[in-house]
């Protein structure tokens, strides 16, 4: 399922290293860097890899928060809910969310270009509400500093 | 009032400071002078003087850490550094990076030494991408200019270092579940012995620090120890520390101030006080493992020994602000969500204990708790301390501090029927 390339490098890679395991979260995320999630074929192309069993690297796709086991959209969107977003009004950012793109929390827009999901404390506590878009932090937010946000990354699509 | 900047010494508000910025304010000299004057253990000796104590939580003392490395333990050994930086309220390390990387870069080099570990590793929390990216960046300059690889400076020590991005769980922040992350194993903690000083990474000799007490290790090198223990206010004390403030202040942010200095000034003073209609009601000083430091604690000093004596703990120094019309019941179902989430579910009290816990406050909170809520909260968090590793006490810590210290409040929500701030 890999394009030649990225299993060449993937390859490449895991030779260079003395214990392989040690890479594994890295090759689920370059695997899901390539198809947006980390699909039954891909734990499996990763075991394979790494020669590990299908169970061992399911076990760890499904523990971290950041691998993501179903189809997501092109730009995930992470609300911190924890103690110091809570004091600042992180519910009303997340409402002001899903209702903006119909969805609720775990969710994916139809156009298949935003999900939603909450996460825990992203260590931005200083730009509180905050929020992360693949990755990237947004904060400290307002609904309209959100719309904002929200019209920029659909015109870039 | 202004304090010397230590680690924060070249911060600038928009970019790193470059390795020449870093060589120019003295950076690299302590790595020099280490490889040439001091055998592993004066080096031991040297951080062991200067009372330099783990700045992830805990407080071990990190000389005395190199030292439970056994002369004739075999080899590969290994340098862990700790950026996972996953305590809510906690960005100390963040900032850092984002500061003056090689400041972290130079500390994993010496410490290396001090084990005599050849091979470093940063383990990084995916949020914290652009800090990756910058080490990777800064750690080959640093190789470039012959600060890393085979006979640094040439001397006997090598050194390599490598950035682990994490797949973002809180219980990696854990040492030994940290060393089972980077192994590819699920990230469960495990019990010592073995210590992972003994038998860690692949089995072999395993230093693991946190990001700020590898950054102090230079400055005391350099500086002496005597002038690293003048630097904290406290007698006990040593060093500076990087002190998060966030919450119910006008200037939330990362500030570098003597160890020891008064709570009321870090809040007053370097945070720019509470804004108006807000008064102090307590804080979480360390972080959510952290007890909720009440009223009566406002002026403490905030280091270890200070706040150890009163029954509580300084954690990361990691400083949220809760104001009078916040409610603590409800910020603890908060506090306990996330630890319920995040437990690793390997074992039973935690994994069953928290959720029964965040059970009874949501039921507190919308006015459906009953007396007999209060012991029960109370033992549950008790039996939690059986649990298998440190997380589950930590993650009692608000519990039972709000009900030592907020015992009205709670029984407010059970008499009015209703949350009494909503
Ligand atoms: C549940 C849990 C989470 C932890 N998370 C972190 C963390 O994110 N960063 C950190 O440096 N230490 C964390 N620690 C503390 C580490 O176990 C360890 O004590 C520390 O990293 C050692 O470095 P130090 O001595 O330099 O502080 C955590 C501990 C526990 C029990
Ligand atoms: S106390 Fe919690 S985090 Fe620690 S091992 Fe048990 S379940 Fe895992
Ligand atoms: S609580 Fe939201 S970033 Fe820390």
């Amino acid at each position: 399922m890999l394009p030649a390339e990225l299993k060449e490098s993937l390859t490449e890679h895991i030779a260079s290293v003395d214990h392989p395991r040690e890479l594994v979260v890295d090759i689920m995320f370059a695997i899901q860097d390539q198809f947006g999630y980390l699909s039954d074929e891909a734990v499996e192309e990763v075991a394979q890899l790494l020669n590990m069993s299908p169970l061992e690297v399911e076990e760890l796709a499904t523990f971290y928060t950041f691998i993501y086991r179903e189809p997501v959209g092109k730009y995930v969107i992470h609300v911190c809910d924890s103690v110091i977003c809570w004091m600042d009004g992180y519910e009303s950012i997340r409402d002001h969310l899903c209702n903006k793109l119909g969805v609720e929390m775990g969710e994916t827009t139809s156009d298949g270009l935003f999900t939603l999901l909450p996460v825990c404390c992203i260590g931005y506590c200083d730009r509180s509400p905050a929020i992360l878009i693949n990755k990237k932090v947004y904060g400290p937010l307002t609904p309209e500093k959100l719309d904002d946000i929200l019209e920029n990354l659909r015109a870039q699509g | 009032m202004t304090y010397p900047q230590v680690l924060l010494q070249n911060r600038k508000p928009d970019r790193i400071a470059t390795l020449e910025e870093y060589q120019q304010s003295g950076g690299y000299q302590a790595l020099e002078d280490v490889l040439h004057n001091y055998s592993y253990k004066d080096l031991q000796e040297v951080l062991i003087d200067a009372v330099l104590l783990g700045r992830g939580g805990a407080a071990f003392p990190a000389g005395m850490k190199l030292r439970t490395v056994a002369e004739d333990a075999p080899f590969p050994r290994y340098l862990v550094c700790n950026a996972d930086e996953m305590e809510p309220g906690t960005f100390k390390d963040r900032v850092l990076i984002h500061a003056d990387p090689h400041m972290l870069i130079e500390g994993i080099i010496i410490d290396g030494y001090g084990a005599k570990a050849e091979k470093g590793i940063i383990f990084i929390r995916p949020e914290y991408e652009s800090a990756a990216r910058i080490l990777e960046r800064e750690i080959k300059i640093a190789k470039e200019a012959g600060f890393l690889g085979k006979k640094i400076l040439g001397s006997d020590h090598s050194m390599e270092i490598v950035v682990h991005r994490s797949g973002g769980r809180y219980i990696c922040g854990e040492v030994t579940a940290q060393l089972n992350a980077l192994m590819g194993k699920r990230p469960n903690p495990q019990q010592p012995p073995p210590y992972p000083t003994e038998k860690g990474l692949w089995g072999m000799p395993t230093v693991l620090q946190n990001v700020e007490t590898l950054a102090n290790i230079p400055h005391i090198i350099r500086n002496g120890v005597e002038w690293y223990k003048n630097l904290a206010k406290t007698e006990t004390g040593a060093g500076t520390k990087l002190f998060c403030v966030s919450g119910r202040v006008n200037k939330p942010g990362c500030f570098e101030l003597p160890m020891g200095v008064r709570l009321s000034e870090i809040i007053e003073v370097h945070a720019g006080g509470m804004p108006a209609g807000s008064e102090y009601k307590a804080c979480l000083p360390g972080g959510a493992s952290t007890r909720y430091l009440p009223k009566e604690f406002y002026d403490i000093e905030m280091d270890f020994d200070p706040m150890r004596e009163v029954g509580h703990r300084l954690g990361t120094g990691a400083i949220m602000v809760f104001d009078q019309k916040t409610c603590l019941v409800g910020a603890t179902l908060n506090l306990t969500e996330f630890f319920a989430r995040e437990s690793c579910g390997w074992c039973t009290p935690c994994r069953e204990g928290l959720p029964y816990i965040r059970d009874l406050l949501l039921r507190l909170e919308e006015g459906e708790g009953r007396e007999e809520f209060i012991p029960m909260l109370q033992q549950m968090s008790k039996h939690l301390w059986s649990s298998y590793c440190a997380f589950a006490p930590g993650a009692t810590s608000p519990v039972e501090s709000l009900i030592t210290y907020f015992e009205d409040e709670v029984r407010e929500h059970i008499t009015q029927k209703k949350c009494p701030f909503k």
